[in-house]
Parts: C-alpha cells; structure tokens; sequence
C-alpha cells in the first residue's frame, strides 16, 4: 500500500507537468491550427530564467515573476516573429517553423544561460510528509496545487470572460470568429502568451524536482504531445486527463516492472488507445467534407 | 512526361556525385559528402511518403536504427557475415513495416504522427536498454564490410557506395512515381475520399510506400553503422526521427532533387558551424525558421518557381 501511494504521487506529479504541457499544445492549437513543438522550451526557459534571475540577487518569488514575464515575452515574439509571417503555409511547414524555433531557444539558453544542471531550493522545505506509509516531497504539493489553480483558472477565464469566450469561438470556427468581430490574429498571440505562460509556471514548479538544463524541453515536449493525442487533440480536459494518465503509467511502470522501460510503456499504451479509438480518448472524429 | 524530364533529377545528382570528388581536396571532404548521400537516401525514402503519399512519420529513424544495429549486432554476437546481416536487417525492417503499417496507416494528421512516434521510440529503448546485445548507451563497434575479400574501410570507397546507393534509390523512387501506385499516391495525397471512391486501394498503396521508406531508412542506417565503424542508439532516437523530417520539407517535399539538398543543407550546417560551437544551435534553428517562413514550400520547388516566372 506504502509502495502504491507513493508511485501514484509520483505519477500524479510528473502527470501533473505533462498535463500542463499538454494544455499548452491545446491552447495554441485550438487558436491557430500550430502543433507547437517549442511548447517543451517554454517550460525549459521557466525554470532556467528563474534560477538565473535568482543567482543575479532576485528573492525566489520576484525571480519566479520574472521568468513567467520573460517567458510570455518569447511566447509572443515567436508567433508575431515566426509563425504570424508564414500565415497560409501548410501544417508541415509550420510544425518545423516552430521545431526551429525550439532549436533556437534551446542555442539562446546554452549561450545567455549556461550548458549545466541546475535546480531550486524547494518552496516549502524538504522534510518529506508521511501519508499512509509513504513520503511525499512538500513540492509535490506545490506542483499539483499549481497545476489545479492553473486548470480552474483556465476553465474560468474561457468561460466567465469575453477575452476567454472570444478564444473558445475561435477555437470552434475561426471564420465565424471573424465574422462576429473577433480579432483572431490577436487571439493567436493571446494562445501563445498564454501556453507560454502556462508552460513557464510548470517549469518552475517541476525544477526543485528534476533540476533542469537548456536541453530539458525536448522530452517534455515529446510527453506532453503524446498526452495531448492520448486526450484527443484540441479537447482541454482530454489534455489534463491524457498528461495525468502517461505519468502515472509511467510511474508505476517504473515502480513494478522496470525504470529503463517506462517511456516505453507509456507509448505502448496510448498507440493500443489509438487502434481502438483513432481520434484520442475525448476527440471527436472529424468529418471531411468532400 | 518526357522521358528526359522524368529521369533529369537522377541524372543531376548522379552528376553531381560523379563531379564532385574532383573539388575535393581531403578525406574530410569525402566523408561529409558521404554522409550526405546517406542521409539522402534515408530522406528520398521518407519523401516518397511524406511528399508523394501525404503522411508523416515521426519515428522513421528507428528503421534506421534496425539497419545499423543489424550489421553491428549480428556479425559480433552471432557470426553472421556482414553483407547477411544487412539483408537480415533490411528485410525485417520491411517486415516490420509491413506488419505495423495497415494499423497505424488508418490514423490521420497528428494521430499517424504520435503513433510513429511511438513506434520510433520503442526501437530506440530496446536498441538503449537490451545492452547485453547493443552496448547499451555507450553504443558499439561495427565490424568492417568485407567484399571480395578485401576489407573496406578507406572513405574514399564508402563514397562511391553511398553514393550509388543514392542514386539507385532515386531512379527506383522515380520509377514508384510513374507508375500506378505512384499514380495512386499522389490521388491520396490530394484527396483520399476521392481516391477511394475512383476505386484506388488507398490502404494496400500507402502500405507499399511505407514498406519501401522503411527500406531505404534501414539500408541507409546499415551504411551510416560501415562507415563510422561504431553505432549507438542516437541513430533510432527522436531528434534523428526529426532531422529526416526536417530534411524532407527543407528540401521540398515531393521532390527528389530537394531531398538531397535538404539532407545536404543539414548536414553541412552543423558542420561549417563547429567554429561557433556555442552559436552552433542558435544559428541552425535561426536558419531553419527563416528559410520556411520564405520558401514554405521547401528549397527547391520555391527556386524552380522563380526560375519558371523568370523564364516566362
């Protein structure tokens, strides 16, 4: 039982970044039809502007402010930079605008940061708390709890503000959008401000976990991508659902059958998802007009 | 078509392959070039399917990596004499293609990509983790090719044989297009419903395509292993699933002369960048996004584009 709670609280956690990855992909997809690979970066920059805002004399909380700003600021230079001007291009095209995009960030990193590991102090100590036998690290909490203010938060502000309303139709059908008045091409740039912003938060919840280095958004993207299939691309709450499920599949994997398998496992599972349901666990099939 | 327009691509690169070694002035020079011919190959099988049948994969370099690890692993741990090994190795990726192919080719867009994905990164754990067999991360030698009882091991030989195998991988690709199931790919790529419903067998021609890509990917891996005489699992991995990709739409995707400049694009860069090393990601990710962002459809069809309107 020890054992079980403590590879569910490690899945939950991991789960919980992936998820938030996974949102971000959502977010800019929905809005733009961009299959967003630098989203991995976004959580790279997060943590690294953190603890290098912290090391140049910032408090940790200033330091984290600081690191969401600067990463929303790259989020938004990257769609009115690289993605606004290839506008029309197809799918193919855009998704490696934006893995040249995650190449360049991940140079920019290496030359203004530095090629090392790094990581945080924990926000609230390392005495691990015991829960039904197991030890759980205080910022497991941190991450969780961030991610469900994040997800609430989310959910509110698509549902409760025009903005939010304005991003939910685009989402549903861009030219109608327009048609009713919506500026879509600042809604995109509000999906990439705010996938980045999504993503940096998570970055900077997950470092004190698993430090981070200017290389550290690749993997991530990667799970956060197969989380969001696994949900069913373009459904938020397939997202979360799908980032939750790979890590705990990956967790518990690695806790009952072997550590060096488990992002095979992972895998295994969602392409067993994918042959008995093609569009995703939440995704609807799209019809194709002829 | 002209017969003398269809085979021009070829006869361009056959060209250039013949020519080339005349500028060269050192054996560093031959083995990049030869590693732009293996990387071509791979990259014209992967365009055959992403350009012509309209269907990405993301895992293409783990074909790749069965073709490497199977003249690595076979002739070291089990006596198979190399050129056996090779065959071994590109027939079971074909088989393998074969089998996984009708399944995942059912799935669309991003779908077919995080499933090849998948697929690419099963390959890449069992090539990391089964290290008894493989080395493990620290990777392997590869024993050398032995043909007519010599030993090949000078670079200037694994030019020529690269690049033959370039060129007849790009007469055979040509050849796939012209004929009816390239005819039949090329309806899928515009319009699958329509294809069907003209009566082509959408899933047997995109499982042929996608057995041939495998094909290419896995001899083009098993050259890669011979000539740096040592293999590790970075030859299955993502970023290298990626980098074929890339090359695919850098170059153009749906043709053959585009596929070897956008392997040769890539794997020049990196290298003329080596003085910058700490610029060396920052510069290639800056030239990658500019060169979409103006030539969308890739290097070559955007400058054929040109020379047509300048011509007319």
């Amino acid at each position: 039982m020890a054992e079980f709670v403590q590879f569910a609280f490690a899945g939950l956690t991991i789960g919980a970044v992936y998820a938030l990855v996974a949102l971000g992909f959502t977010i800019i997809y929905n809005a733009s039809d961009v299959v967003n690979f630098s989203q991995g970066e976004f959580v790279m920059l997060g943590g690294m502007t953190t603890v290098f805002l912290g090391l140049w004399g910032l408090p940790l909380p200033v330091a984290a402010l600081g690191a969401i700003v600067v990463t929303v600021v790259v989020g938004l230079l990257l769609h009115r930079l690289a993605i606004e001007p290839a506008r029309g291009a197809s799918a193919v095209t855009l998704i490696i605008i934006t893995i040249g995009a995650s190449i360049f960030l991940r140079g920019l990193a290496q030359v203004v940061y530095d090629k090392q590991f790094h990581r945080l102090p924990s926000f609230s100590g390392d005495d691990p708390i015991r829960l039904l036998g197991a030890s759980i690290l205080p910022q497991s909490l941190w991450v969780l709890g961030g991610a469900v203010v994040i997800v609430t938060g989310l959910w509110a502000f698509m549902n409760r503000t025009l903005i939010g309303k304005a991003l939910v139709a685009t989402a549903a059908n861009r030219l109608a959008a327009k048609l009713v008045g919506i500026d879509t091409s600042i809604i995109m740039a509000l999906s990439f401000g705010l996938s980045a912003a999504i993503g940096a938060i998570a970055g900077l919840l997950i470092t004190p976990i698993t430090l981070t280095s200017y290389d550290a958004g690749t993997m991530l993207a990667l799970k956060g991508f197969a989380a969001a299939m696994l949900g069913g691309m373009g459904n938020p709450i397939g997202a979360v659902v799908g980032g939750i499920v790979v890590g705990l599949l990956e967790a518990f994997s690695a806790g009952y059958i072997s550590s060096s398998y488990k992002d095979a496992v992972a895998f295994i599972v969602i392409l067993a998802v994918l042959f008995v349901a093609p569009n995703g666990l939440f995704g609807r099939a799209k019809v194709e007009r002829v | 078509m002209k017969l003398a327009q269809r085979y021009l691509p070829v006869l361009i690169i056959a060209a250039i392959w013949l020519v080339l070694p005349l500028f060269f002035s050192s054996g560093y020079h031959f083995r990049v070039a030869t590693l732009v011919w293996t990387a071509a190959l791979a990259v014209i099988g992967l365009n055959l399917l992403m350009g012509f049948a309209g269907q990405v994969s993301l895992g293409h370099a783990g074909f790749g990596g069965l073709g490497a690890y199977a003249v690595a692993v076979l002739p070291t741990h089990f006596g198979v004499p190399p050129l056996l090994a090779f065959a071994i190795g590109v027939v079971a990726a074909g088989l393998i293609a074969f089998v996984i192919g009708r399944p995942i080719l059912k799935l669309k867009g991003h779908y077919l990509a995080v499933a090849t994905l998948g697929m690419g990164i099963l390959a890449y754990m069992v090539f990391l983790n089964e290290a008894r067999l493989t080395g493990g991360p620290d990777g392997m030698a590869v024993p050398r090719l032995e043909l007519f009882g010599t030993r090949i091991r000078a670079i200037e030989t694994w030019y020529w044989i690269a690049g033959a195998a370039m060129v007849l991988g790009a007469l055979l690709a040509v050849n796939l297009v012209n004929s009816p199931t390239g005819r039949a790919l090329r309806a899928i790529h515009d319009s699958e419903v329509a294809a069907k419903v003209v009566g082509v067998d959408v899933a047997r021609a995109k499982l042929v395509v996608f057995v041939i890509s495998a094909i290419y990917a896995a001899i083009a891996g098993a050259l890669l292993a011979w000539l740096s005489a040592f293999v590790n699992p970075d030859i299955a991995g993502f970023l290298h699933s990626i980098e074929l990709v890339t090359m695919v739409v850098l170059g153009g995707m749906g043709s053959i002369v585009g596929s070897v400049v956008g392997a040769a694009v890539l794997t020049l860069l990196p290298q003329l960048l080596t003085a910058f090393a700490d610029y060396k990601h920052l510069v290639i990710g800056l030239i990658l996004m500019t060169v979409m962002i103006f030539m969308r459809d890739g290097i070559v069809p955007t400058l054929l584009k040109l020379i047509r309107r300048r011509g007319s």
